[in-house]
């Protein structure tokens, strides 16, 4: 049962690869690649899915595939076209299919009408085209082949006959038997799949032998009777030709032999001596014989690249990519990562120790401990950016949910959307990956519904009427980048600054600039769209969007050009295990201010504090009075209020986007810190986002810039954790 | 070896004793990972007077509470005496300051004599026997007694 369980999750989990194969196959045709390369990658994800599916008894997923794969297979021989038209609908069964993997894996359902719509339409798309019934009928017999595996040799060699009738071309002409033991079935090895791959190399006559098949009912099940004749046609050595035998050859009886080529020697022999005997119409001879050869031969080509193609082993690019992979990898318990990041980060903590007595005990800088230490120093950032890598993950596992998604909003919104993806490969570390989904899908679902304008807007714009999102990521100066742009009508400034006054945002007569304007969208209970729709309109506005990023460690900004478009880039750290801080120091101790909620720093000047009530304390910034909130007396270092007059003030953004000016004793530098959590062996410290450790070996702690700016409003903070505890 | 001692209805266990003031106490060696010196803590702010901060152990952050403010006595003034015993815990791991670790030694069950009826609230919270040898008294602590309250009271 148990064992069980475990092949259907594999299976699920390949489900989900195959899937996205079949997404991004059939983005790449609709982007014009519509080589058969890529119809056969499309073609094989639906029916590994089905062929899985059959072997679970998932009757509704089976039912769906076939007819998906029917229309597929269509296209595949040519008799459908992958009209743009074809593909959305294609589109939407691959949603479809995937909505029921995940209800077969889940439990529940998908909604029937759905499903029979894109079925029926699928069923059009296949009906409509000329040989269908003799597709059906192979794709049903290749539906008993998953049933009765007895049956599959006899069946497919027919098939291959089909294509192998022709005439060979010019190469080399081997006579291969191949005689199965039982135990190359016992191995899961099917003879069909080394025949397919066999005629791949050539055009290959195949031959069944049935002679050795006893009556029926003296038939072992098991047993292997069958024996192929083949006369391989092909242009490849008779190394090539064993080698399609490589996994199976101490499991048959398999000659090859080289004969002389049957097909064209013949043919031209045939002529020969025609032209001979007839000396009548000696030119018109040549050609005929020649002629027969061109048509097989192209008609084979495809054929034989759709066998290439049903074979798992004899695959395209793709199919090589994921078999090296699942060579090269190895699953991880994240933990031990993390242990190990953690080791290093001790070590690069001992190495910056060892250095410092280096340079107290007085030794030149070329002396050979200085220079052991330099190399020890690089081998320790190798090591660290090493371990960093193997929690890095490419942007790919979120960024190919968005097509989905993209196709989803515009259906909704009536608009017409081409979603352009860029730099999949870009990676960062699994904890980033896993909290990047929720912004970016609510980023994506902004641009298009209210950055693209509707089809009209756009053809009275000069537009075409497809809209563009364009969603890239890239790395730059040890962040990743992610940009989601629109070639909408950009943001509508007269109207944003409204609404914000409306709402009392702003007052009525601020005076901002066209970047303040824009960054208003951010800002809480800002929502622009005047009807509330059931796409963007779920209660949550950019200011969400803005809180994630900035929960992230980091930030998000937005250009918009007025009838261009608009681009929200998001600006985040590779991992979440280092943050860029600000290392200051309150009241002799060393604490670190996350970089991203530090607007400025400055120097406090007398005339610019104020007094307010009772002991709160106001700072003039360019006219605008925020709080000034003394560091040190909200975490308890000291009672008495300090002098701000030789103090430093940091003008903070909490992430509600209200400003604060955390006063300090002073600003020891700037530097990545690797977080530490205090929670694992001791708990929640109010006010206290974390730990560090400095190159001192000493612990730091990270400002918890919210927390801190509540305590000192008088509030209490809101901490889930804390509140849990309790 | 172990059928002996459950035959002869006497577990043994190693025990490590070490000093506050001038009273000793004892905890099961099994709970200590590692003894180091005494490095210098990071404090905590709002913490409870007992937590004396954190330190840095191989990467990890590990909190130091001073056993001596925990069980009732003047807050440590560290010295090279002092030590840190690292202990697990259940899930945590925990720094326990101690002025200085006097012995290691063992004994069996029945040498464990039931905590005298004192008025002492440390007494009754976290000793759990006691142990007479050499005509010294040593005070067997529970370390489970001493920590759960810690996240409580820091909260």
């Amino acid at each position: 049962m148990d064992a069980m369980a475990a092949i259907k999750q594999t299976f699920f989990q390949e489900c989900e690869e195959q899937l996205a194969e079949l997404e991004s196959g059939l983005l790449a045709i609709e982007g014009g690649q519509s080589d058969l390369e890529t119809i056969n990658a499309v073609f094989r994800a639906v029916h590994s899915v089905k062929g899985g599916a059959g072997a679970f008894h998932l009757d509704d997923l089976v039912g769906f595939a076939h007819i998906f794969e029917t229309t597929l297979d269509h296209v595949r021989g040519g008799k459908l076209a992958p009209t743009p038209e074809l593909l959305k609908t294609m589109l939407r069964s691959a949603d479809v299919l995937a909505d029921l993997v995940r209800a077969a894996r889940d439990g529940g359902t998908v909604e029937e009408g759905r499903k029979k719509a894109l079925a029926d339409e699928l069923a059009r798309w296949s009906g409509g085209s000329g040989g269908a019934p003799a597709a059906e009928e192979a794709a049903a017999e290749e539906e008993d082949s998953l049933a009765g595996l007895n049956f599959v040799p006899i069946q497919i060699t027919e098939d291959d006959v089909d294509f192998s009738g022709a005439a060979p071309d010019a190469g080399n002409t081997f006579k291969v038997s191949f005689k199965p033991h039982r135990a190359l079935y016992a191995k899961a090895n099917d003879a069909t799949l080394i025949l397919r791959e066999l005629s791949s190399l050539g055009t290959a006559e195949i031959v069944c032998d049935e002679s050795q098949l006893p009556k029926l009912g003296e038939l072992d099940p098991e047993e292997a009777y069958l024996i192929w004749n083949i006369t391989l046609n092909t242009e490849k050595d008779e190394q090539a030709v064993r080698e399609v035998f490589e996994f199976v050859d101490t499991d048959c009886d398999l000659t090859v032999e080289k004969a002389d080529p049957p097909g064209a020697a013949d043919v031209d022999i045939a002529a020969l001596i025609r032209q001979a005997t007839e000396a009548a119409a000696p030119a018109e001879a040549e050609p005929a014989a020649a002629a027969p050869a061109p048509t097989p031969a192209a008609a084979s080509a495809p054929a034989n690249a759709a066998a290439s193609g049903d074979h798992p082993a004899a695959g395209g690019k793709g199919d090589a990519g994921i078999a090296v992979t699942a060579q090269t990898t190895i699953r991880v318990d994240l933990d031990r990562v993390d242990r190990l990041a953690d080791l290093v980060g001790e070590l690069v903590i001992n190495q910056a120790m060892l250095a410092q007595r280096i340079t107290e005990g007085n030794h030149g800088k070329a002396s050979s401990a200085s220079v052991a230490l330099d190399e020890l120093e690089q081998l320790t950032r190798e090591i660290q950016e090493s371990v960093m890598a193997i929690r890095a993950q490419p942007v790919k596992s979120v960024f190919q949910r968005m097509p989905r998604l993209a196709r989803e909003v515009a259906t909704l919104t009536g608009k017409s959307v081409r979603l352009i993806m860029d730099g999949e490969g870009t990676e960062v570390d699994k904890t980033v990956i896993e909290r990047l989904a929720d912004p970016l899908t609510h980023m994506i679902r902004n641009a298009i519904d209210h950055g693209l304008e509707s089809p009209e807007k756009r053809r009275a714009a000069g537009k075409s009427e497809e809209g563009t999102v364009r969603l890239s990521a890239m790395h730059r100066s040890g962040r990743i980048v992610i940009e989601v742009a629109d070639d909408g009508a950009g943001i509508n400034r007269a109207r944003v600054k409204q609404i914000a006054i409306d709402k009392g945002l702003i007052p009525a007569d601020a005076q901002l600039t066209d970047d303040e304007v824009d960054n208003l969208i951010f800002l809480p209970g800002f929502s622009t769209a005047s009807t509330v729709s059931n796409i963007s309109g779920r209660g949550v506005g950019m200011d969400v969007v803005k809180r994630s990023v900035q929960a992230l460690g980091g930030r998000i900004s937005i250009t918009s050009v007025p009838g261009k478009g608009s681009t929200f880039a998001m600006s985040l750290p590779l991992t979440l295990a280092v943050l860029d801080g600000m290392v200051v120091t309150v009241a002799d101790q060393t604490l670190v201010v996350p970089l991203t909620a530090i607007v400025e720093t400055l120097q406090p000047k007398q005339a610019d504090v104020h007094g307010m009530g009772g002991d709160s304390r106001v700072i003039a910034i360019r006219d605008r009075f925020v709080p000034l909130v003394d560091v040190g007396q909200v975490l308890s270092y000291r009672y008495e209020a300090a002098d701000p007059m030789t103090r430093v003030a940091l003008l903070v953004e909490t992430e509600g986007g209200a400003r604060n000016a955390l006063l300090v004793d002073a600003i020891q530098g700037q530097r990545q810190v690797v977080i530490k959590s205090l929670e694992a062996n001791y708990g929640r410290v109010p006010g206290i986002a974390g730990a560090t450790i400095l190159g001192d070996g000493r612990v730091a702690l990270i400002v918890d810039v919210d927390a801190v700016v509540a305590d000192a409003r008088g509030d209490v903070y809101r901490d889930p954790g804390l509140a849990m505890a309790s | 070896m172990t059928e002996v001692s459950k035959s002869g209805n006497a577990e043994t266990r190693e025990l490590i004793a070490f000093r506050i003031g001038t009273q000793e106490f004892c905890i099961d060696i099994m709970s200590i990972r590692e003894i180091r010196g005494w490095t210098p803590a990071t404090p905590l702010p709002k913490s409870p007077s007992f937590v004396r901060g954190v330190i840095n152990l191989r990467g990890t952050v590990l909190p130091i509470v001073d056993l001596a403010v925990r069980l009732g006595f003047a807050p440590s003034e560290p010295t090279a005496r002092h030590a840190i015993m690292v202990s697990q815990i259940g899930q945590q791991v925990v720094g326990l300051l101690v002025e200085g670790v006097s012995d290691i030694f063992t004994v069996s069950d029945s040498d464990i004599q039931p905590t005298p009826d004192v008025a002492s609230d440390m007494a009754k919270r976290f000793v759990r026997g006691v142990i007479a040898t050499d005509g010294r008294m040593i005070s067997l602590i529970a370390l489970n007694a001493v920590l759960p309250s810690l996240e409580m009271e820091a909260a």
